[in-house]
């Protein structure tokens, strides 16, 4: 049993819940994620490890209520328990000095690329980073992406903060304007980051993104997480979740997301998929 | 040999339920002897002087003690003869190849059909389980040294178990968040009842060994951290062959493709032929095609079938003849209706414009030359292409090695498959690190990965005994 140490509301339908887990805490890094399970009856879910105390032997989880065990989660308060934390799992970003270093949070993808902008941060890169919502209520953590960034772009779909408008267009002005980008790390919904992908594709800059295929055990075990990459299939819980944004087969994941959709439409987070 | 000419000469047959029943349920085909049964099968045995049968048993049981206790009806007795040789005998009882073992070898075997070994020892072992699980007695209370076993199949069951009782402080690590192994996630409830495993992990607690579930060797620890800052004097490697092979043909990743670890993992582990009460869905089609021709492809159609497919196919590129399954469960299979297509091989899965399956588009082949395993080699039959209309497909043509281990181990040497390589008694090339199971001999048998941890376990305690003297 995994305590919830503090469950907080970031915004509408965002969770975050610092949990007690020694043997995760004690040695993840960025870019890396758990698995969860809260019950008995309850599906494996992964999320990303958003930040740790390895002292207090605790993670943070940040998670979007989608659909049922996000939901049922989001119902959980400080105190309670989850029934299985495995992890860390997948492979840590590679983090050195690059140069300049372009972050992408989109929705949720803040989060996961929060840990991965501090690592690049303290490893001397120049850190730019832009985050984005549909709307400035939705929009999450940029407090700490602001103190982990030399310069942080806002954008959201309404102009309700920051630029109107897409990620990608703070990155498209900064290439535009000659900026040298070693790097860039985009983790959002797979538009986007395909659209990210896309924009870096001309100009040669290497872009990575996060893939969050279906997972179930996350070891490698299952072939569920399987997605193709430069023509090759890889599994997105060992090789990953990190890949070449340029050699990402999105077509074929977005399709692959969709397949339990007519099951998941029959699970509505208030416990009609549990006992 | 008195009164063996009137003796049977087949096996009594154990009851089942009925096939048209079982297709649609996952509760235990086989049934089990009563008492009566029991005792009537025993008196087949002929006690013979060298037991070839006991040369047949990768744990060398001694079979025709256990059976004469059988016979006399003293089964407490017959069960801990078997005890002391095997310890998971509920578990062997019903999934060893009895056929290509003990059995095998079984003199009565040369003219009609052999003693019916393993359905007397899963008589036995259900008797003394008698439905409950009784603990066993408690482990010494010194503890003469600290061991780390990793993974919770057979292997490490058996490494944990023997260790404990011999006064072993043991933790047993396991990646789920249930021990068990293929035990667990693989072999479906309708072969193998869980509680039955359960039993064996809850007395495995009951000797002290702490299971450590959810932690995955490799990322959670390495085995170095384990032995340097974790203080373990050994550590046993024991995770089996968990990784998927696939085809690598055209449409692979299309939705409604399974490697047969995700299917059965999601049905079993993860009860999802009880969704929507349990929260984890598995997508099954009115028509099935599962790939292979082992044992993971027969449990694979029977799951579909109990799902509710309608037509399931088992697409084997060789004949029966040539199929790995057990027999039993092939027969299992064909009874509840599964329908095979032999000599067949998928080339492509075909798709969709929304990414589905819809068919498995495959090659007719034909026996050649036998090849180097003295198998004849299946070639291809020039235009015999054909589509066969499914709309799930599953791959279940073995499994490899998962690396996770080996590649954050320095020091431990690995064979061109990836697979450990650890000598007859368990010893790997690295200090104080031993393997066994699946994990050192690819995808084998239960009881061959009991087989190796007890020697294991024995290789274990004289290193560790060795270590602490010196
Ligand atoms: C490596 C990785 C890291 C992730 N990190 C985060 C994170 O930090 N925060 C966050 O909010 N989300 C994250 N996700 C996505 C998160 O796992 C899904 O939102 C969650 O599983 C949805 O489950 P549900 O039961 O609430 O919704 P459902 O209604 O079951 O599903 C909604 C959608 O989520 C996806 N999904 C469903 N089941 C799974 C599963 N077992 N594994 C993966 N995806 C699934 C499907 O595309 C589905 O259409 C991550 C995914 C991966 C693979
Ligand atoms: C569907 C199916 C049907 C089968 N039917 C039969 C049968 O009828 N008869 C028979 O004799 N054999 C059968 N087998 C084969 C038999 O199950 C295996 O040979 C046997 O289970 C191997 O035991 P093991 O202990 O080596 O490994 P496994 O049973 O594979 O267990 C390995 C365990 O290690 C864990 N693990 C892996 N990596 C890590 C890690 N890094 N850290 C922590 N834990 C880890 C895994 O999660 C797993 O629980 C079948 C196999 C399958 C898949
Ligand atoms: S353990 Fe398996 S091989 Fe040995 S006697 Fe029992 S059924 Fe036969
Ligand atoms: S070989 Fe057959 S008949 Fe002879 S002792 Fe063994 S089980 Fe009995
Ligand atoms: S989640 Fe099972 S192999 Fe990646």
């Amino acid at each position: 049993m995994y305590k919830i140490i503090k469950a907080e509301e970031l915004s509408a339908g965002v969770q975050s819940f610092i949990v007690e887990a020694p043997l995760v805490a004690r040695k993840c890094q960025a870019g890396q994620f758990i698995i969860l399970r809260i019950d008995e009856a309850g599906e494996r879910i992964p999320l990303t490890i958003a930040d740790y105390d390895r002292e207090k032997g605790t993670i943070q989880l940040i998670f979007q209520e989608v659909g049922d065990t996000t939901k049922q989660m989001g119902k959980l308060k400080t105190g309670d328990y989850l029934l299985d934390v495995a992890g860390p799992l997948g492979k840590a970003t590679e983090v050195e000095n690059f140069g300049t270093v372009v972050c992408i949070g989109g929705g949720i993808g803040v989060a996961p690329v929060y840990p991965i902008a501090r690592a690049y941060k303290n490893a001397g890169n120049r850190v730019i980073s832009i985050i984005g919502a549909r709307n400035a209520d939705l929009l999450i953590m940029e407090k700490e992406m602001r103190s982990v960034s030399d310069e942080l772009f806002i954008t959201t779909d309404d102009g309700s903060a920051g630029h109107k408008g897409l990620v990608v267009d703070p990155l498209k002005d900064m290439i535009a304007a000659g900026e040298k980008i070693a790097r860039v790390m985009a983790i959002g919904p797979m538009v986007m980051m395909r659209g990210v992908a896309e924009v870096t594709r001309p100009h040669g800059i290497h872009t990575l993104v996060s893939l969050n295929p279906i997972m179930v055990d996350g070891t490698g075990m299952c072939g569920g997480c399987r997605c193709s990459v430069g023509g090759e299939t890889k599994f997105a819980c060992v090789d990953g979740p990190e890949f070449d944004g340029h050699q990402v087969d999105f077509n074929g994941l977005m399709s692959r997301a969709r397949m339990y959709h007519t099951q998941e439409r029959q699970c509505k987070g208030d416990g009609s998929c549990h006992k | 040999m008195q009164g063996g000419r009137i003796m049977s000469q087949v096996k009594h047959k154990m009851p089942e339920q009925d096939a048209q029943v079982r297709r649609h349920n996952f509760n235990e085909v086989a049934l089990g002897y009563d008492a009566e049964t029991a005792k009537a099968e025993a008196a087949r045995c002929l006690q013979c002087k060298h037991a070839p049968c006991r040369k047949g048993c990768p744990v060398e049981i001694d079979i025709p003690a256990f059976i004469q206790q059988v016979k006399d009806g003293d089964f407490v007795a017959a069960n801990s003869i078997i005890r002391d040789y095997n310890n998971l005998p509920a578990v062997c009882g019903r999934v060893c190849p009895q056929e290509d073992q003990c059995e095998k070898l079984c003199i009565r075997g040369i003219k009609g059909e052999p003693v019916g070994i393993g359905r007397l020892e899963r008589f036995v072992a259900d008797f003394s389980l008698g439905g409950t699980c009784p603990l066993p007695p408690p482990p010494p209370e010194v503890k003469i040294g600290k061991v780390a076993v990793i993974g919770g199949g057979p292997a490490s069951l058996t490494v944990a178990g023997d260790l404990a009782r011999m006064g072993y402080q043991i933790t047993l690590f396991e990646a789920l968040h249930t021990a068990g192994g293929v035990l667990m996630y693989g072999i479906p409830e309708f072969r193998l009842p869980k509680d039955i495993v359960k039993c064996e992990i809850e007395t495995l607690k009951y000797l002290g060994v702490e299971v450590v579930v959810n932690a995955v060797i490799g990322k959670t620890f390495t085995v170095d951290e384990l032995m340097q800052e974790e203080g373990y004097d050994a550590v046993f490697i024991g995770t089996g062959a968990g990784l998927p092979h696939f085809m690598k043909m055209p449409g692979e990743n299309l939705n409604g493709v399974y490697s047969a670890n995700e299917f059965l993992t999601r049905v079993n582990l993860m009860k999802a032929y009880k969704f929507p009460e349990t929260a984890t869905p598995v997508q099954i089609g009115r028509n099935v095609a599962v790939v292979g021709g082992g044992n993971v492809a027969m449990d694979s159609a029977r799951t579909a079938l109990r799902l509710g497919a309608e037509n399931v196919y088992i697409v084997y590129r060789r004949s029966r003849d040539e199929m790995p399954a057990r027999a039993e469960e092939v027969e299992h299979a064909h009874e509840e209706g599964v329908i095979f297509q032999l000599l067949t091989n998928p080339v492509q899965v075909v798709g969709d414009e929304n990414g589905w399956v819809k068919g498995l588009e495959c090659v007719q082949m034909e026996l050649g030359e036998p090849d180097a395993s003295g198998r004849r080699r299946p070639m291809e039959k020039p235009d015999s292409n054909f589509v066969l209309d499914v709309e799930t497909v599953v791959i279940a043509i073995g499994q490899g090695p998962n690396p996770l281990i080996q590649d954050t181990t320095p020091g431990m040497d690995t064979n061109k498959h990836g697979n450990i390589v650890a000598d007859d008694d368990g010893k790997t090339t690295k200090e104080g690190v031993f393997a066994g199971g699946d994990i050192v001999t690819g995808a084998a048998t239960v009881i061959l990965a009991m087989g190796a941890g007890k020697k294991a376990a024995a290789s274990i305690h004289a290193y560790v005994q060795h270590k602490k003297q010196g």
